[in-house]
């Protein structure tokens, strides 16, 4: 026994390890992995039926053996159907053609097929003349781009008018370089990066989601800062350390456990109902009996944030001061500081990082949290920004997208839920390397104070 | 049996006139938590002098320093009775300016406490706390309180640098130079070299004498040979009172009471 349990110890560690690094593996390759253009596939079925689609995943038959393949094909507008299930063993031909094409477009969602012409107002293009001047046209930011129309035909040879303006992009990936597959992959991310959701969250971008958890988690910290730094100063260096201290103190370790769920109840019965709807009545009575604070927004979903991470604050921040030695208080005191002098001069310089510290463990635990936000102001598209060149700028009434509850609402209120898999893993991973920046930068923060001090620790 | 009432007459309690003392302890009693740590002491300190507290651990000679700085006051649990007069006022009245007084009563620690700053920074603390100053007029004190605590020389070159990246006995130095700075009146000094090696210790002794000529100094020590070689004036404390005090050649080669006789040769304790 004394000799496994080092071993037991270690297996301990490389199992969390090795679960961490399958979680980010899955997350990386799945959520990366949407946005590289995946090869088309035109399938002749033994019916003499022709399907053109991405092949996306092969399981096992339900009542007979053999295995049956998932196709994307897209073309809801042809035959109301984006998914085909295939029996592989029904496949009398599987072919990738060069010109098979790939329409991201809306409202109907993808085309998978050929394209036969481009039309505009003077002329009209056939074969790789139509794809250069599709190419073209999308180069080109979506208001500038001309009217025309293109001519579409599906897999099976149904004809399609589709107009230029419904067309994000497009791309043939059969014949793509490696090269231009790189290209095209940076772009889809970027887009995913940088636009606003279509069709109901299964499309387009999460900017919004990405702008509001990050604005939501800042107004946070600016509100819960000042605050715990404060209750900590008085609990550790004001406060008698008597009965009653260390029963607050228990009581705020304790805060920290209240499930989440129980704060948005709180935000939504004290700040929303209660504060919000009083402050209706008294300042925007015009504009009722709609409500401007009356209902969830970015201010009282960080407010009820700022709660729920109070208690993490005081504790970090606590902490951090009752490592300060009293020796440097006492030194101080004794060059002729005032208590706040004191304060302000030594102690809250050297309790700097661990403040740091509890801005990382708020802002790890605000970013991720959804259910309160549920309560509070986090909507499943929020028609303005928070931030906009309207005066005063920061709306802070204003609902707000959240990547968490994005993520939620993509998973399972979604139409289509073979397409909304990957944009789930794509915005968890995107959650996760936002809480790591944000992290990350504090950390870094943190490491030059200490740096900067000659600090060890 | 306790302690006469005026203990000052006796011949083995050295006092000091009003003129030649600048701080008067007078049946000064403190207690913590209602542990009684000082009673009734009377001690009068010399001007321009070095005064030693020795007396085995837990006498009060730290506490008794303390309480000329007033940094009880950060305990809440202490309680004192009787007086401490610096320069004729009571420490302890109503209407002393706290922070004045510990400016003009600096202190120095058992453990070098500079602050996580630069070397620059540490010594210019207390001054930013007074009233503006130029700056030139600013580097004109540090220089010279870093050359009062004779680590000039040594740090010069690297003012800006973290205070934390000195030794342990240049920080000392880097401490009594950033109370000089502030100009006190009077030094305390509490076990300033027990936590440094022989030769830095060696150089604080020597720092003590030559403050003298500038200011009077109280150090609290264990070391007796320390006492006996850079003190004046030594008072021996033994359970929180005062048992003998006088000129350190007496009390150190020919003292009046077996008791501090017993302490000094280490048959006590």
């Amino acid at each position: 026994m004394s000799r496994l349990w080092p071993w037991l110890c270690a297996a301990s560690v490389a199992l969390s390890l090795l679960m961490l690094a399958a979680l980010l593996t899955l997350l990386l390759t799945r959520g990366l992995g949407h946005f590289w253009p995946a090869t088309l596939e035109s399938v002749t079925l033994d019916s003499g039926e022709i399907i053109a689609g991405e092949a996306v995943r092969e399981t096992p038959l339900p009542h007979r053996d053999g295995e049956e393949q998932l196709y994307f094909t897209g073309n809801r507008d042809l035959d109301g159907n984006r998914w085909r299930w295939v029996a592989i063993d029904h496949i009398a031909e599987r072919g990738a053609p060069r010109t098979l094409v790939r329409l991201e477009r809306s409202p109907w969602g993808d085309f998978i097929g050929y394209l036969s012409a481009f039309e505009s107002a003077s002329e009209r293009l056939e074969g790789d003349a139509a794809w250069h001047a599709l190419t073209a046209a999308l180069a080109h930011p979506t208001r500038e781009r001309p009217s025309a129309t293109l001519v579409l035909q599906s897999a099976a040879g149904e004809m399609l008018r589709q107009p230029l303006n419904e067309i994000y992009r497009a791309h043939r990936p059969n014949a793509m370089s490696w090269w231009e597959k790189t290209r095209y992959w940076s772009q889809g991310v970027w887009q995913f990066l940088s636009e606003g959701p279509r069709a109901a969250n299964t499309g387009g971008g999460v900017w919004p989601a990405i702008f509001g958890t990050v604005l939501m988690v800042m107004v946070m910290s600016v509100i819960v800062m000042p605050f715990g730094v404060l209750a900590a100063i008085y609990l550790n260096e004001i406060a008698h350390q008597g009965r009653l201290t260390r029963l607050v103190r228990i009581g705020v370790r304790n805060l920290a456990g209240v499930p989440s769920i129980v704060y948005g109840v709180f935000g939504l019965g004290v700040f929303v109902y209660g504060i919000g709807s009083s402050l209706d009545a008294w300042f925007f009575s015009d504009s009722l009996p709609s409500p401007t604070f009356g209902t969830g927004g970015l201010l009282w979903a960080s407010l009820t944030l700022a709660l729920l991470t109070l208690p993490v604050v005081i504790v970090a921040t606590e902490e951090g001061l009752a490592r300060i030695p009293d020796a440097q208080r006492e030194g101080a005191v004794a060059l002729g500081a005032t208590r706040l002098e004191m304060l302000t001069r030594v102690v809250l310089p050297m309790a700097a990082p661990a403040m740091l510290t509890a801005v990382i463990l708020a802002v790890a635990r605000a970013a991720g949290e959804v259910a309160p936000l549920m309560l509070v102001g986090v909507a499943k598209l929020a028609p303005q920004m928070p931030v906009d060149d309207e005066f005063p700028y920061l709306h802070v009434e204003r609902k707000f997208m959240h990547l968490g509850y994005h993520l939620f609402d993509t998973a399972f209120h979604g139409e289509d839920m073979q397409t909304a898999i990957p944009l789930v893993y794509a915005t968890a991973l995107l959650l996760v390397v936002i809480v790591l920046v944000l992290n990350l930068t504090a950390i870094f923060l943190r490491h030059h104070l200490r740096h900067q001090r000659g600090q060890s620790c | 049996m306790l302690a006469p009432p005026h203990a000052l007459n006796a011949a083995y309690l050295t006092h000091f006139s009003a003129e030649q003392s600048c701080l008067n302890i007078e049946h000064f009693s403190l207690a913590y938590a209602g542990k009684t740590a000082l009673r009734e002491l009377t001690l009068s300190v010399p001007r321009h002098r070095v005064t030693a507290f020795i007396g085995p651990s837990g006498c009060g000679k730290s506490t008794l320093l303390r309480a000329i700085n007033r940094l009880h006051d950060l305990n809440e649990s202490a309680t004192h009775s009787g007086r401490i007069a610096f320069e004729g006022e009571d420490i302890y009245a109503d209407d002393m300016h706290v922070s004045e007084l510990r400016r003009r009563i600096g202190m120095v620690f058992q453990t070098p406490n500079p602050f996580p700053m630069s070397i620059y920074e540490n010594v210019a603390f207390g001054l930013r706390l007074q009233k503006r100053m130029s700056k030139r007029k600013r580097d004109d004190i540090i220089e010279w309180a870093l050359t009062s605590a004779a680590l000039w020389d040594e740090v010069k070159d690297r003012l800006h640098k973290s205070a934390w990246q000195l030794s342990g006995g240049q920080q000392q130095r880097l401490v009594i130079a950033r109370t000089l700075a502030v100009q006190p009146d009077i030094l305390l000094l509490d076990e300033p070299a027990s936590a440094l090696d022989p030769i830095s210790t060696l150089k604080i002794e020597e720092l003590i004498r030559n403050l003298k000529s500038q200011l009077t100094l109280i150090l609290v020590t264990h070391n007796m040979q320390q006492a006996a070689r850079v003190s004046d004036y030594t008072a021996f404390l033994h359970d929180g009172k005062l048992i003998e005090y006088g000129p350190t050649d007496q009390v150190f080669t020919n003292p009046h009471l077996q008791r501090t006789e017993d302490y000094i040769t280490g048959r006590m304790i």
